[in-house]
């Protein structure tokens, strides 16, 4: 059965790393629900965060397969409860539409968004939260005329307690002991 | 820094530091990786590499191809004979196309080549200047890493990491693309070999307990069988492996690529899996109850139908590369590491034991596939020659001491089931690819690695087509290489289809061939056509004798199929013996 997951890719900042990852994506036919790139907490790290659809058999696969990239670090997936996460949306819906009576403040309050521009043509909300409360908003807002909108990948916090810097160092220590004692074969 | 007398002209001093250009670094770094040889082809922006190459006559031996795809290939036969990477040079656009093929082929069989390729200056990168080619992107899915230098200071550290890379962890092809100004510039030359990438951990610390309970599951099983694969071979784990074998008394089985790395003529020795492999270890992988797979992929020309593959068997997965394991077959032990370390530790733990009964369920097998198949391969008293008495008769005078290189198709089938192979590293054949074309680019780079041996080389009238100007390489080289077409006069494993499963529509598959010993003379190669059965032991023997490179041409049976065979869809275990 197929479900959600989140990738958290650590990758060293290595020209054409995407490349190598959408790769893996596209012969395993698998889509791209979302994905950011950003730093992470770790210099030179790159995170990249990927959601998508599959069954827990080809994540396993897909996953290993992204792992041996040379240049990506880490990889770690996880279904949405083990993760912390938001999306951002930005909505510019008509002022006419949006400003009789206080249908603006209602939405506001109800969704937790909040107003970032307003002018006599239009105005600008912005809504940070999962998927689902986002299109909530978005259907809100459609009777009243959306003009553009636009949502950003997912960016995600895992809950587990052992962060990269501790993997690096533990990869670090068992490569660098055994490349002094064992002779590479080859 | 170390710069022998010779290159010292080229030295030139910048405030008072010795500079070299990018191309004399790139050959430096070859040198200090232990590189004595080089397969490639020259074109315009490779020209300042090629020019330098001239002043290390003598150290590094470039052989010129006749076609970028030949000098890949060479490369790659070149390092599964020695075990050193092989190294290959081409130039930008075509000449980096044109190894693509060569670079595939290498990854899917997990050997380490070093492809250097040229690339525009890098001003005109991304422009479509001429020759230029993202031969980045083109070889990012069939290289286990590839990198885009430009500038002449990032070459050596780039160089080090490339080899480090490619002999490491599971080996595979690297690709290095150096632009035509970082080649011509110049840097401050210092190498230090590269040990150690932060994000690529190929020494992984030995899983104990994994090893522990597959020594137990060993200790009790009751049908035990071993599937070697190539992976025993990249790690170097021969004598490991006969050494688990002989003390646990375990049947051996191999894949095509695992052929070579326990001896043909062992007394535990049960032959080729897979879908011409022999009929004992493919009948018989499902009724093992246990199966320890060492360096091998599960690839589904070994497996036929996976979901009825070793059903009744518990299943030990030894395997370096760990996006392998649980791809194809679901395993119930795991051990991600290196085959070689794995079988050390493992051996203490094993009883000693012997299997008697489960082997002769292997031998009655294989008196079976004897009298069904092989008796009339190997001995026919008339008819038309067939592939596998030329194959057996080669193996006998030989004794098993010769290292055997394939093409692809039916030749290479009767090449790797009638070849008794006794040395490891002993059979060049592609895999995972099956490409066409293989065997003769790859006969040059194995005779070169290995001058010492007979190198003989066993190719389809059609696969001989598709790389025969390389013959020109034999030429200027005088590279004593022996070549046997198995002439069929068709491109016989797909008529072989055809007859099988298309109702013997023989579409394009019958071949008009040229005068095959007419054209190895005009490249300076003697040769001779065998068309009688008792004109061919005497042929081999002067082939054999000839000092130089030969070329037999052996006239076969024309409509001959390889069996067993495992069909597309079948389960291992129906595996079928006769039409
Ligand atoms: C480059 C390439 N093209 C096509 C194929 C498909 N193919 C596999 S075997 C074969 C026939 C080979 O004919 P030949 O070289 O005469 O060998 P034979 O099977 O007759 O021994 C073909 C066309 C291939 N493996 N590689
Ligand atoms: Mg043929």
């Amino acid at each position: 059965m197929k479900q959600e997951f989140t990738i958290s890719l650590f990758t060293e900042d290595h020209i054409g790393i995407l490349n190598q990852i959408t790769i893996i994506l596209t012969r395993r036919q698998i889509n791209v629900e979302s994905i950011t790139a950003s730093e992470s907490a770790v210099k030179g790290v790159q995170l990249l965060t990927i959601v998508v659809r599959t069954t827990s058999e080809m994540i396993q696969k897909v996953a290993r397969q992204m792992e041996k990239l040379v240049d990506v670090l880490k990889v770690f997936v996880h279904t949405s409860d083990q993760i912390i996460y938001q999306e951002i949306a930005l909505f510019k819906v008509t002022t006419k539409g949006l400003m009789s009576g206080n249908i603006i403040d209602n939405i506001v309050r109800n969704h937790h968004a909040r107003i970032l521009e307003v002018s006599p043509e239009y105005v600008v909300l912005e809504k940070t939260g999962h998927k689902t409360e986002i299109t909530d908003l978005l259907s809100q807002l459609e009777p009243y005329g959306v003009l553009q909108f636009a949502r950003s990948g997912r960016v995600a916090i895992t809950k587990q307690v052992k962060e990269l810097n501790v993997y690096l160092k533990e990869m670090d220590e068992a490569n660098r002991v055994r490349s002094e004692t064992i002779e590479i074969t080859y | 820094m170390k710069i022998e007398k010779e290159t010292e002209h080229a030295i030139v001093h910048v405030n008072g530091q010795e500079q070299i250009t990018g191309a004399e670094a790139l050959l430096q770094c070859l040198l200090e990786e232990g590189v004595d040889t080089i397969f490639g082809y020259p074109g315009g922006a490779i020209m300042p590499v090629y020019d330098k190459l001239l002043d290390f006559t003598g150290r590094l031996n470039h052989y010129l191809t006749r076609h970028e795809q030949g000098a890949a290939h060479a490369a790659q036969a070149y390092s599964m004979v020695t075990g050193k990477p092989g190294i290959c040079f081409a130039t930008s656009g075509p000449g980096a196309t044109n190894l693509v093929t060569g670079i595939a082929n290498a990854f899917l069989d997990s050997v380490p080549v070093v492809f250097i390729t040229a690339q525009v200056t890098s001003g005109l990168i991304g422009t479509d200047a001429f020759q230029e080619t993202d031969i980045i992107g083109v070889s990012m899915p069939v290289t286990k890493w590839n990198c885009q230098v430009k500038k002449p200071q990032d070459i050596p550290d780039t160089i080090a990491k490339a080899f480090y890379i490619a002999k490491t962890g599971r080996p595979g092809p690297v690709l290095i693309d150096i632009t035509k100004d970082a080649q011509l510039e110049k840097l401050c030359f210092k190498y230090k070999k590269c040990d150690y990438i932060r994000s690529y951990n190929p020494l992984i610390p030995l899983h104990i307990k994994a090893i522990e309970s597959a020594a137990i599951m060993i200790n009790h099983a009751e049908k035990p069988l071993i599937l070697a694969g190539h992976g025993v071979l990249l790690s170097r784990a021969e004598k490991e492996l006969k050494a688990f074998a002989e003390k646990t008394g375990i049947p051996v089985a191999s894949t095509l690529m695992g052929l070579s790395a326990f001896p043909s003529d062992h007394r535990l020795f049960t032959g080729m899996l897979g879908m011409h492999g022999n009929y004992g270890p493919n009948l018989l992988t499902n009724e093992a109850d246990l199966i320890i797979a060492i360096g091998m992929r599960f690839d589904d020309r070994v497996t036929g139908n996976l979901k009825k593959y070793a059903k009744k068997a518990t299943i030990i997965h030894i395997e370096i590369d760990e996006a392998e394991i649980n791809k194809n077959v679901l395993v119930d032990v795991e051990i991600n590491n290196d085959a070689k370390e794995v079988l050390k530790y493992l051996i203490p733990l094993v009883k000693e034991n012997s299997f008697e009964k489960w082997i002769r369920e292997f031998r009655i097998c294989d008196k079976t596939e004897y009298e069904k198949v092989i008796k009339e391969e190997t001995k026919p008293e008339e008819g038309d020659i067939k592939m596998g008495e030329v194959v057996k008769l080669v193996s006998d005078l030989t004794k098993g001491e010769a290292i055997i290189v394939t093409d692809v198709g039916q030749n290479q089938m009767y090449a790797a089931r009638y070849y008794k192979f006794s040395n490891p590293n002993s059979l060049v054949t592609s895999g995972g690819m099956g490409t066409m074309g293989f065997g003769l680019p790859a006969g040059i780079g194995a005779k070169v690695g290995r001058p010492d041996k007979p190198v003989i080389a066993f190719l389809g009238d059609g696969g001989f087509q598709m790389t025969i100007q390389e013959l020109g390489t034999i030429l200027q080289y005088k590279v004593p290489l022996k070549i046997i077409i198995l002439n069929n006069n068709y491109l016989g494993m797909v008529r072989q289809w055809q007859d099988m499963f298309f109702d013997k529509r023989y579409a394009s598959t019958e071949l008009v061939n040229p005068d095959f010993v007419m054209i190895a003379k005009a490249f300076g190669i003697p040769g001779k056509k065998v068309v009688m059965r008792k004109e061919l032991k005497t042929a081999l023997d002067e082939m054999m004798a000839a000092k130089g490179p030969y070329l037999l041409d052996v006239i076969v049976e024309k409509e001959g199929n390889v069996f067993p065979m495992v069909e597309p869809g079948s389960s291992v275990s129906e595996v079928r013996l006769t039409y």
